[in-house]
C-alpha cells in the first residue's frame, strides 16, 4: 500500500507497484487529461508535474509516485485560467488538441522556472513534446506570452 | 449540389432533437461523393437523393440557444467549429448561444439505404468539408432566418418586407419594436419552409462570423484536459484489451499459450480473434487478446503470451528487394493513362535528354492518439464509441463482423486526436465489438505505438521516372512520367495491380503544364501490405517527383527555377485533360465548377515568391527552393529556406505559403492547417519511411520512426492566403505535397546536392 497526493487529493494504491502512474491516472482515477502517445517517454503526451518537475507518467512507476504530489492537467488551475492556458487560447493552438495537455504542463514547468525563456530554452524545453498536427509556431509563441507574464 | 431543407419540429422520431419544443430544421445532402470510395474503385459515381436523409440539424429552443448538430468528425482541421459558424452567421445568431452538438453514426437520422449504395456521407477525408456542405449550411441558416422574420410579422400581423433579423433578434423596422428569436420559435415551428428563390444568402459585408477568427469551440476543453477522444471513453463495468495481431500481413496464429498472461493479476481473458485474410478492407487482422481490468494489466499479459504464427503470403516482403522491383517496372513501359502528342518522337529530337528517377517509401500516420475504440455488445445491438472519421462505415464494419443489421449499431463519434486518413478506417473498432460480445462486458481496445505502426494503412511506396526533353532554347518540349505503386484498392479487391484512376488523378495525370508532347504510365505493382489514404494521398509521391524534375529542368535550361516553373506552367487557361484521354477524377467534383486553372497556379507561384523575397542573398550554406501543386482543388505555392551544416545537418529558417482554396471561412483555421501541413510534409521529407523484412514492419515507436519535433520546426512560418470568392476547396490536405519537394530544391540550391529519394536521412551526411 503506497499514498501519494493527486491534485490535492490524498490517494491510496494497493496494486502492482511497477504500473505506470500514467495507467493509474486514467484507469483508475479517471483523469484521462493526461494522455498516452508512446509509451516509452519518446512523445510527452502523459507528462504530470511530479512534485514541481515535470515526468512522464508513461514510465514513472507508481512506486516512484509514493509520498509525491502529483498534478495533472485537471489540476493545474481551478479554473483552467492557469497563465499558461490562457496563452494557449489566446494563441489558438490546438489542432487535434490531443497533445495539448502534456504541451501545456511541461510548459507550466517552463514558465515556474523563466519569466524571460529565449526560442532556445523554449525549444529545449519542449523537444520531448510530439505534436503531429504540428502546431509548434504557436507552442513557441503562446510559451512566450505566459513567460512574459510571469507565471 | 442541392440541398433540401425540411422542417421537422414535429417529427416524432427526432425527438432527442427536438425536446423541449424547438423549431428544427433538417438539411439533406443529396449524391455527396466520396473521395475515398473513388481511389477505391476508380468511379466517383454520385449517389442516389434518398427522400429523406438528413445531414445536419439546427434547432432553436425557446431560450433562444441554438444547437447544431454536426456531422463531420473533428479531428484538428476546425470542422465543428467552421461549418457552424458559417450556418449561424447566415442565421445573424448570437455565436454565444450556439451550442455544437456531434452528430451520431445513425442510419435512422443521417441516410437511408446501403453503404454501398450510398456512401457515408459523413466519411471525413478528402478535405470536402467545406467544399461540399458550405453551401447547404448557408442555406439552412439563411431559411431558418427568413423562417424566424415570417414569424416575427406573423405575430405583429405585419408585412414580412417591414421586418429583419438581427443578431438573434427580429427587428420591424417602422417602430423599432425587437422580438427576440426564442419567442418566436413557438409560431416558427409551423411555418412551411420557404422556396429556395425567396432564400437569400448574405452579401460579403454582412458576415458577422465568415472571414473572421472564431476560436474553436472545442478550445477550452482541449487546454484543461476535458476533451474526450476516443482512447478517454469509459462504460460501466468496462474492461480493457490489447491485441496481439499476426505481425505479416495475412497472417495467422497457429497454436498460443497463454497460461503465462493468465497469470497476471488483473488480466480475466484471452481471446482469440478470427482474422481476414488479404485483402482485409476494413475488417480486423485478427489475433489474440488479452483483457484485463486496467490497460497495464492488458499489457503485461500480452507481452506474455506465447504465440507461433503462420506468417502466410507476405512473409517474405522485403523493402529492398521491392524497391528494386519497382525501380526496374518503372524503367519499362506501363499502361498508358495520358498521351498527348508524340512524346518518343519529340524525346528522339530533342536538343537536349533529362532523365531522373525518385522514390518515396511507406509512411505511417502515427496521429498521436493510435487507434482506441469502446464497443458494447448487447441484445443484439451494438453501441460504439470511437474516435473515427467514419461512422457510417464503421456501422457497417461493425454490423458485418457482429452479424447483425446495420440498424442495431449505434456509433458515437468522440473527437479524434489527430486522423490523417487512419482513422477512416474501422478495423480497431471492430475488434472492440468482436471483444465486448465474447466477454459479455464493455470492451476498449487501446492500440500501443507498436501496434500502429505494425498494422497500419501504410502510405504506398513509389518509384517513379521522369524523361523530358528540351529544345535549343531550353524550352520543355517532351515529358515523360511513369509512376508506380501498390494501389489503395488492392487493399479492398483481389488481384488489383494498377493503381486506379482516382490515385493517378492526384498529380499525375493532371500535370498542368504547357508542353506539347505528355506521356504519363503506371506500370503494375502488387502489394503486400494494407495500403491507405494518408493525408495527401498519392500527391505526396507526385508532387515530389513533378517538382523536383521542374527544378532539374530548370537547372538544365540554365534558368531561375522559379521563372522556370511559370514558364512549364504557361499562360492561364483551364487544362483540358480529355485531350490525353485522362480519365480525371477531380476530387469528387465537377471540372466546370473546379476547373484545372492555371492561372490560379500562376498566382500562388508569384504571390510566394513575392512574399518570401525570391532571388535575396543568403549566407553560405543556405538555399530557396520553391514547390507548387493543385490538390483537393486547392493551389498551393511553398517556398523553403533551409540551412545546410557543414557536416550535412538540415535546419529550416523559414516557410512561406501562399494558398488559393477560394472562399475561406475561418482564415485562423486555413493557417492553422498549413502551418501543420508544414511539418507533416518536413515529417515525411526528412525522416519519414516504414521499411519491411520478412513481411515485418521495422519501425515501432517516436525513436525509430522519428517525426519533426519543435527544435526542428521552421523558426518562422508565413501563410499568405489568396483572398478569393470561388467556390471553397480543401484545406486539410492541399499544404502537405508542395512541401517536400520545395524543401529538396532548397537543398540543391543551398549545396547542389540533388535529394531524389525519400527521407532525406543522412543523405548529406549528417
Ligand atoms: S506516452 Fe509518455 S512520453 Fe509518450
Ligand atoms: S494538436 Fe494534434 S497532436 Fe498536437
Amino acid at each position: 500500500m503506497l499514498t501519494l497526493r493527486v491534485n490535492g487529493v490524498e490517494r491510496t494504491y494497493g496494486g502492482d507497484p511497477a504500473m505506470p502512474l500514467l495507467w493509474y491516472l486514467r484507469d483508475e482515477l479517471g483523469l484521462t487529461g493526461t494522455k498516452f502517445g508512446c509509451g516509452m517517454a519518446l512523445c510527452g503526451a502523459c507528462t504530470v508535474h511530479l512534485d514541481a518537475g515535470a515526468i512522464r507518467s508513461c514510465v514513472t512507476p507508481m512506486a516512484a509516485a509514493a509520498g509525491k504530489s502529483v498534478t495533472t492537467i485537471e489540476g493545474l488551475s481551478a479554473d483552467g485560467n492557469h497563465p499558461v492556458q490562457r496563452a494557449w487560447r489566446e494563441h489558438n493552438v490546438p489542432q487535434c488538441g490531443y497533445c495539448q495537455s502534456g504541451q501545456i504542463m511541461q510548459a507550466a514547468a517552463l514558465v515556474a522556472k523563466t519569466s524571460k525563456a529565449s526560442d532556445s530554452e523554449i525549444d529545449a524545453a519542449m523537444a520531448g513534446n510530439i505534436c503531429r498536427c504540428g502546431t509548434y509556431a504557436r507552442i513557441r509563441a503562446a510559451v512566450r506570452a505566459a513567460a512574459g507574464k510571469g507565471a | 449540389m442541392r440541398a433540401t431543407i425540411t422542417n421537422v419540429s414535429r417529427r416524432e422520431f427526432l425527438h432527442e432533437v427536438t425536446a423541449g419544443g424547438g423549431f428544427a430544421l433538417a438539411v439533406t445532402l443529396p449524391g455527396a461523393t466520396r473521395v475515398a470510395e473513388a481511389l477505391m474503385t476508380g468511379t466517383a459515381a454520385a449517389s442516389p437523393t434518398d427522400p429523406f436523409n438528413p445531414n445536419v440539424y439546427l434547432q432553436i429552443d425557446a431560450d433562444g440557444t441554438v444547437t447544431i448538430v454536426a456531422h463531420r468528425s473533428e479531428m484538428g482541421q476546425g470542422v465543428r467549429t467552421g461549418l457552424p459558424m458559417a450556418l449561424a452567421d447566415e442565421l445573424e445568431a448570437d455565436w454565444s448561444k450556439v451550442r455544437i452538438e456531434q452528430a451520431i453514426g445513425d442510419e435512422a437520422r443521417f441516410k437511408t439505404g446501403t453503404y454501398v449504395d450510398e456512401p457515408g456521407t459523413q466519411n471525413t477525408d478528402g478535405s470536402r468539408s467545406l467544399r461540399h456542405f458550405l453551401r447547404p449550411l448557408r442555406e439552412a441558416g439563411a431559411t431558418a432566418r427568413a423562417m424566424l422574420e415570417a414569424a416575427a410579422a406573423q405575430r405583429w400581423s405585419v408585412s414580412v418586407t417591414e421586418v429583419e433579423a438581427r443578431f438573434h433578434q427580429v427587428l420591424h423596422r417602422p417602430s423599432g419594436r425587437t422580438v427576440a428569436y426564442g419567442d418566436l420559435v413557438a409560431i416558427a415551428r409551423d411555418l412551411p419552409v420557404p422556396p429556395k428563390e425567396q432564400v437569400r444568402l448574405k452579401q460579403s459585408s454582412a458576415f458577422r462570423y465568415i472571414g473572421k477568427e472564431i476560436p474553436i469551440v472545442d478550445l477550452f476543453d482541449m487546454t484543461t484536459g476535458r476533451a474526450k477522444y476516443g482512447i478517454d471513453q469509459v462504460q460501466p463495468g468496462m474492461k480493457y484489451a490489447v491485441v496481439a495481431r499476426p505481425p505479416v500481413y495475412g497472417g495467422r496464429v497457429t497454436s498460443v499459450d497463454s497460461s503465462a498472461a493468465e497469470a497476471v493479476a488483473g488480466v480475466e481473458r484471452v481471446v482469440r480473434l478470427e482474422g481476414t485474410p488479404p485483402p482485409s478492407g476494413f475488417l480486423p487482422l485478427g489475433g489474440v487478446a488479452v483483457v484485463a481490468r486496467n490497460t497495464w494489466a492488458a499489457m503485461q499479459g500480452r507481452s506474455k503470451l506465447k504465440i507461433t504464427w503462420d506468417d502466410g503470403p507476405n512473409g517474405a516482403y522485403d523493402s529492398t528487394a521491392y524497391r528494386a522491383q519497382l525501380e526496374a517496372a518503372a524503367m519499362r513501359p506501363g499502361k498508358v493513362v495520358r498521351n498527348e502528342g508524340d512524346v518518343d518522337t519529340a524525346l528522339a529530337g530533342a536538343a537536349r535528354r533529362v532523365t531522373a528517377d525518385y522514390y518515396v517509401p511507406h509512411l505511417a500516420h502515427a496521429t498521436m492518439e493510435p487507434p482506441a475504440a469502446l464497443a458494447v455488445v448487447a441484445d443484439g445491438r451494438c453501441e460504439v464509441w470511437a474516435p473515427t472519421q467514419n461512422p457510417q462505415g464503421t456501422r457497417d464494419t461493425v454490423a458485418k463482423v457482429l452479424g447483425i443489421p446495420s440498424d442495431r449499431v449505434r456509433v458515437n463519434v468522440s473527437l479524434l486526436g489527430g486522423g490523417f486518413g487512419r482513422k477512416s478506417k474501422p478495423d480497431f473498432i471492430a475488434e472492440a465489438a468482436l471483444l465486448s460480445r465474447e466477454v459479455g462486458a464493455p470492451v476498449k481496445v487501446l492500440w500501443t505505438r507498436d501496434d500502429d505502426m505494425h498494422h497500419g494503412y501504410y502510405h504506398t511506396v513509389a518509384a517513379q521516372h521522369l524523361e523530358a526533353g528540351l529544345d535549343a532554347r531550353g524550352r520543355t518540349v517532351a515529358w515523360l512520367h511513369r509512376s508506380v505503386f501498390p494501389s489503395i484498392p488492392s487493399t479492398f479487391a483481389p488481384g488489383v495491380t494498377h493503381a486506379s484512376d482516382g490515385e493517378l488523378s492526384l498529380g499525375c495525370v493532371d500535370l498542368p503544364y504547357d508542353i506539347p508532347n505528355i506521356r504519363c504510365e503506371n506500370p503494375e505493382a502488387e502489394s503486400h501490405v494494407r495500403i491507405g489514404w494518408y493525408r495527401s494521398v498519392a500527391n505526396i509521391q507526385h508532387a515530389f517527383a513533378v517538382n523536383s524534375f521542374a527544378s532539374e529542368l530548370a537547372h538544365a535550361a540554365g534558368r531561375d527555377p522559379k521563372d522556370y516553373l511559370l514558364e512549364l506552367i504557361g499562360p492561364p487557361r483551364h487544362i483540358d485533360l480529355t485531350r490525353g484521354g485522362v480519365k480525371y477524377m477531380n476530387y469528387g467534383d465537377p471540372i466546370d465548377l473546379y476547373p484545372v486553372d492555371t492561372g490560379r497556379l500562376r498566382k500562388v507561384v508569384e504571390l510566394v515568391a513575392e512574399r518570401a523575397g525570391w532571388g535575396r542573398k543568403l549566407v553560405a550554406g543556405r538555399g530557396l527552393g520553391i514547390g507548387v501543386h493543385r490538390s483537393f482543388v486547392t493551389y498551393v505555392a511553398t517556398v523553403v529556406e533551409v540551412q545546410v551544416g557543414k557536416a550535412g545537418e538540415i535546419s529550416v529558417p523559414r516557410v512561406d505559403v501562399a494558398v488559393d482554396c477560394g472562399f475561406v471561412v475561418n482564415p485562423d483555421r486555413v493557417r492553422s492547417q498549413m502551418e501543420g501541413a508544414c511539418i507533416m510534409g518536413l515529417s515525411n521529407s526528412l525522416y519519414g519511411q516504414v521499411t519491411f523484412r520478412d513481411g515485418r514492419a521495422q519501425q515501432s515507436n517516436f525513436n525509430d520512426y522519428p517525426v519533426v519535433r519543435i527544435n526542428a520546426a521552421p523558426r518562422e512560418t508565413r501563410i499568405h492566403i489568396v483572398p478569393s470568392a470561388d467556390p471553397p476547396g480543401g484545406v486539410g490536405e492541399p499544404g502537405v505535397p508542395p512541401l517536400g519537394p520545395a524543401l529538396c530544391n532548397a537543398i540543391f540550391a543551398a549545396t547542389g546536392k540533388r535529394i531524389r529519394n525519400l527521407p532525406i536521412g543522412g543523405q548529406l551526411g549528417a
